[in-house]
């Protein structure tokens, strides 16, 4: 398709889809009676819930279903895909890694994002130190991965270097290092890079939390005579608690279902795996259906019980 | 406050206008902690500029010294630029279905879920509240879980592949509509559910309908929050790689930049020249919008953190 064809659909699209919306909403927009009422409401609602039905609930489903069936997808295996993703040892090392990357990830990222915070409030520059932090949430996770490959860039110690990192290594006198070749050491230098780009997001929220405490509390707490670190300790933190569960957890989210970094930079290879990327190794690429269901069913369950902590801390959030 | 002289600032006005982070701040405001927020600012930019400033270096110096020799020895061109969109990486036809996948896939389901959103506001029918909590709950939904099922009903019912309609593009619109929904209906709904009933109310008794009220009403109220959601939503679009992966199937004609730069990442790693200049062809569109539409930005951040 060439250039004009592309925007020539695109317009079909957005054309198409405007025009069923205003038939839609001038043939039902005379209905007044009870009962036209009702079929209101339907035209306003059930374009989504089809939608999402179609698209969401019923996919899931299948999946769940799927998951206890063969990498063919037609014969009933119990929980064996299950099973495999617990014992075989390559498995075994995603779910460690995943770990790692769930941890990590979250904390580090959220007391980055809140030391950074504290130091800049109120200083002379502070929104334009917000934004060099903020800058990466804008960036594609695979533009990330390829700033950070960069910066990784193995050369030899006696060649000339290209990549800050080893170059760094090399002014101070040591050796080269092979950042995303190097286990088990690589998984953590992949993390830096999800690291780098969450801090932004927990900076900016924390950053309005604190704002948001009010003054005469921490009044009090000086007259009392706190010294600057108790404060801190005492009133910022527990005053900013529920931000920074929303933090954790949201990052904790985004950080189990992201795969594009460890695509991007090793391709899954030296052990480097997550679980979202065995995820799409399985499905798209060793078409092994039903063990690819199950992962996706993994971590389904494994992000259930975070998602409904988070909404609910977001919940009284919004409440306070 | 115990003065007359407003000029005169009494000793707890000024005790009081400190606040817990300014005096935390201070507190940490030792030369250590300056360095602290100093090393941080820098680790978070000195790789995006390094790579900036490489996308503008001639092919052979990239591979044969580092980009901080730009300062002692400056050296600019634009080839690698003029190389990755026009020469055998094509980055212009990614760049154009970059748009072309972005434009709809953020119009589309803002509309949808502003429609929904009102009804579930402001409109009384059976099962509302049911149908309402369980839109809500279906956010839970990691999109992998839906990825094999959805692509089959695709091939199913012809939308996938040069031929289908569209040229393809269909699976990846609506793919994206779809994730979006959820999110987009619970927070455009938190939105209207504040707007006071009164306006609703008094709108019907002079006969206006739900029609006229949505887009006569709720439209132009809504408009900030929309344009919070819809910014979200054009970031996550154009940034995202797996839905484009998976349902644009690698095809140059729906790939967007993501997806060939990915690919590029794997096959020409090495190949900085045509990395780097790649890379910031695919992050000045974001970055632009993100710069100039930052305070809308941040106000839906929180809430749509936890999508897809």
């Amino acid at each position: 398709m060439s250039t004009g064809e592309k925007f020539v659909q695109m317009l079909i699209a957005i054309g198409l889809f405007f025009g069923v919306v205003a038939v839609i909403l001038l043939l039902t927009q005379r209905l007044r009676s009870r009962r036209g009422e009702l079929i209101q409401s339907a035209a306003f609602v059930l374009p989504a819930v089809l939608l999402i039905c179609v698209g969401l609930l019923y996919p899931a489903l299948d999946t769940i279903y799927q998951s206890f069936r063969n990498a063919a997808g037609n014969e009933f295996v119990g929980l064996d895909n299950y099973q495999t993703i617990f014992t075989d040892s390559a498995l075994i090392r995603v779910l460690v890694n995943t770990a790692v990357w769930v941890v990590v990830v979250p904390l580090a990222s959220t007391a980055i994002g809140l030391i950074y915070a504290v130091l800049i409030d109120r200083a002379k520059f502070e929104k334009f130190a917000k934004a060099l932090i903020f800058l990466p949430m804008a960036i594609s996770l695979v533009g990330a991965s390829i700033i950070w490959k960069f910066v990784y860039d193995y050369r030899q110690t006696s060649d000339a270097q290209i990549g800050i990192a080893n170059a760094f290594l090399k002014a101070l006198g040591f050796d080269t290092y092979r950042f995303l070749l190097n286990e088990p050491w690589n998984t953590m230098f992949l993390i830096v890079i999800m690291i780098w780009v969450q801090a932004g997001f927990a900076m900016t929220i924390l950053s309005a939390s604190i704002k948001a405490i009010p003054d005469d509390i921490v009044e009090a707490a000086r007259l009392d005579g706190a010294s600057g670190l108790q404060l801190f300790r005492q009133i910022t933190i527990p005053s900013i608690r529920p931000s920074l569960i929303v933090v954790l957890t949201t990052i904790s989210i985004t950080t189990l279902k992201a795969f594009d970094i460890v695509r991007t930079t090793t391709g899954g290879n030296f052990d480097t795996s997550v679980l979202a990327y065995q995820f799409y190794v399985e499905s798209f690429r060793s078409f092994n259906q039903g063990l690819g269901a199950a992962l996706a069913v993994l971590i389904f369950v494994l992000v259930m019980p975070i998602v409904i902590y988070n909404v609910r801390q977001m919940r009284k959030l919004e409440a306070r | 406050m115990t003065t007359a002289d407003p000029n005169a600032m009494s000793v707890e006005s000024v005790v009081a206008k400190e606040t817990a982070s300014s005096t935390a701040h201070k507190a940490l405001t030792s030369p250590w902690a300056s360095i602290v927020a100093v090393v941080i600012a820098i680790l978070w930019t000195v790789p995006t500029a390094g790579l900036l400033i490489t996308s503008f270096r001639p092919e052979e110096d990239i591979t044969s010294s580092g980009w901080w020799t730009i300062f002692t020895s400056p050296k600019f061109t634009l080839d690698n630029y003029d190389q990755v969109l026009n020469g055998p990486t094509a980055l212009s036809t990614y760049f154009v279905n970059s748009i072309v996948i972005t434009l709809p896939a953020v119009i589309i389901p803002v509309c949808i879920a502003t429609m929904a959103a009102y009804a579930f506001a402001w409109m009384k029918f059976p099962g509302r509240d049911f149908l309402f909590v369980a839109v809500f709950a279906l956010q839970i939904v990691p999109i992998q879980v839906t990825m094999i099922p959805l692509l089959s009903l695709y091939v199913k019912l012809g939308l996938t592949g040069a031929e289908a309609p569209g040229g393809g593009f269909y699976t990846i619109w609506l793919s994206h509509s779809i994730f979006a929904l959820p999110l987009a209906i619970y927070l455009l709904h938190n939105f209207m559910s504040q707007i006071p009933g009164e306006l609703i109310e008094s709108a019907r008794v002079d006969g206006a309908g739900h029609v006229q009220i949505f887009s006569r009403i709720m439209l132009p109220l809504m408009a900030p929050a929309i344009a919070a959601f819809g910014i979200f939503q054009f970031l996550w679009v154009w940034n995202d790689l797996l839905v484009a992966l998976v349902f644009g199937g690698g095809s140059p004609d729906v790939s967007p930049l993501t997806a060939r730069l990915a690919e590029l990442s794997g096959t020409r790693g090495q190949d900085w020249f045509l990395l780097s200049a790649g890379a910031f062809v695919s992050l000045v569109v974001p970055l632009i919008v993100f710069l100039s539409l930052q305070r809308y930005f941040v106000r839906g951040l929180l809430a749509g953190s936890v999508k897809g």
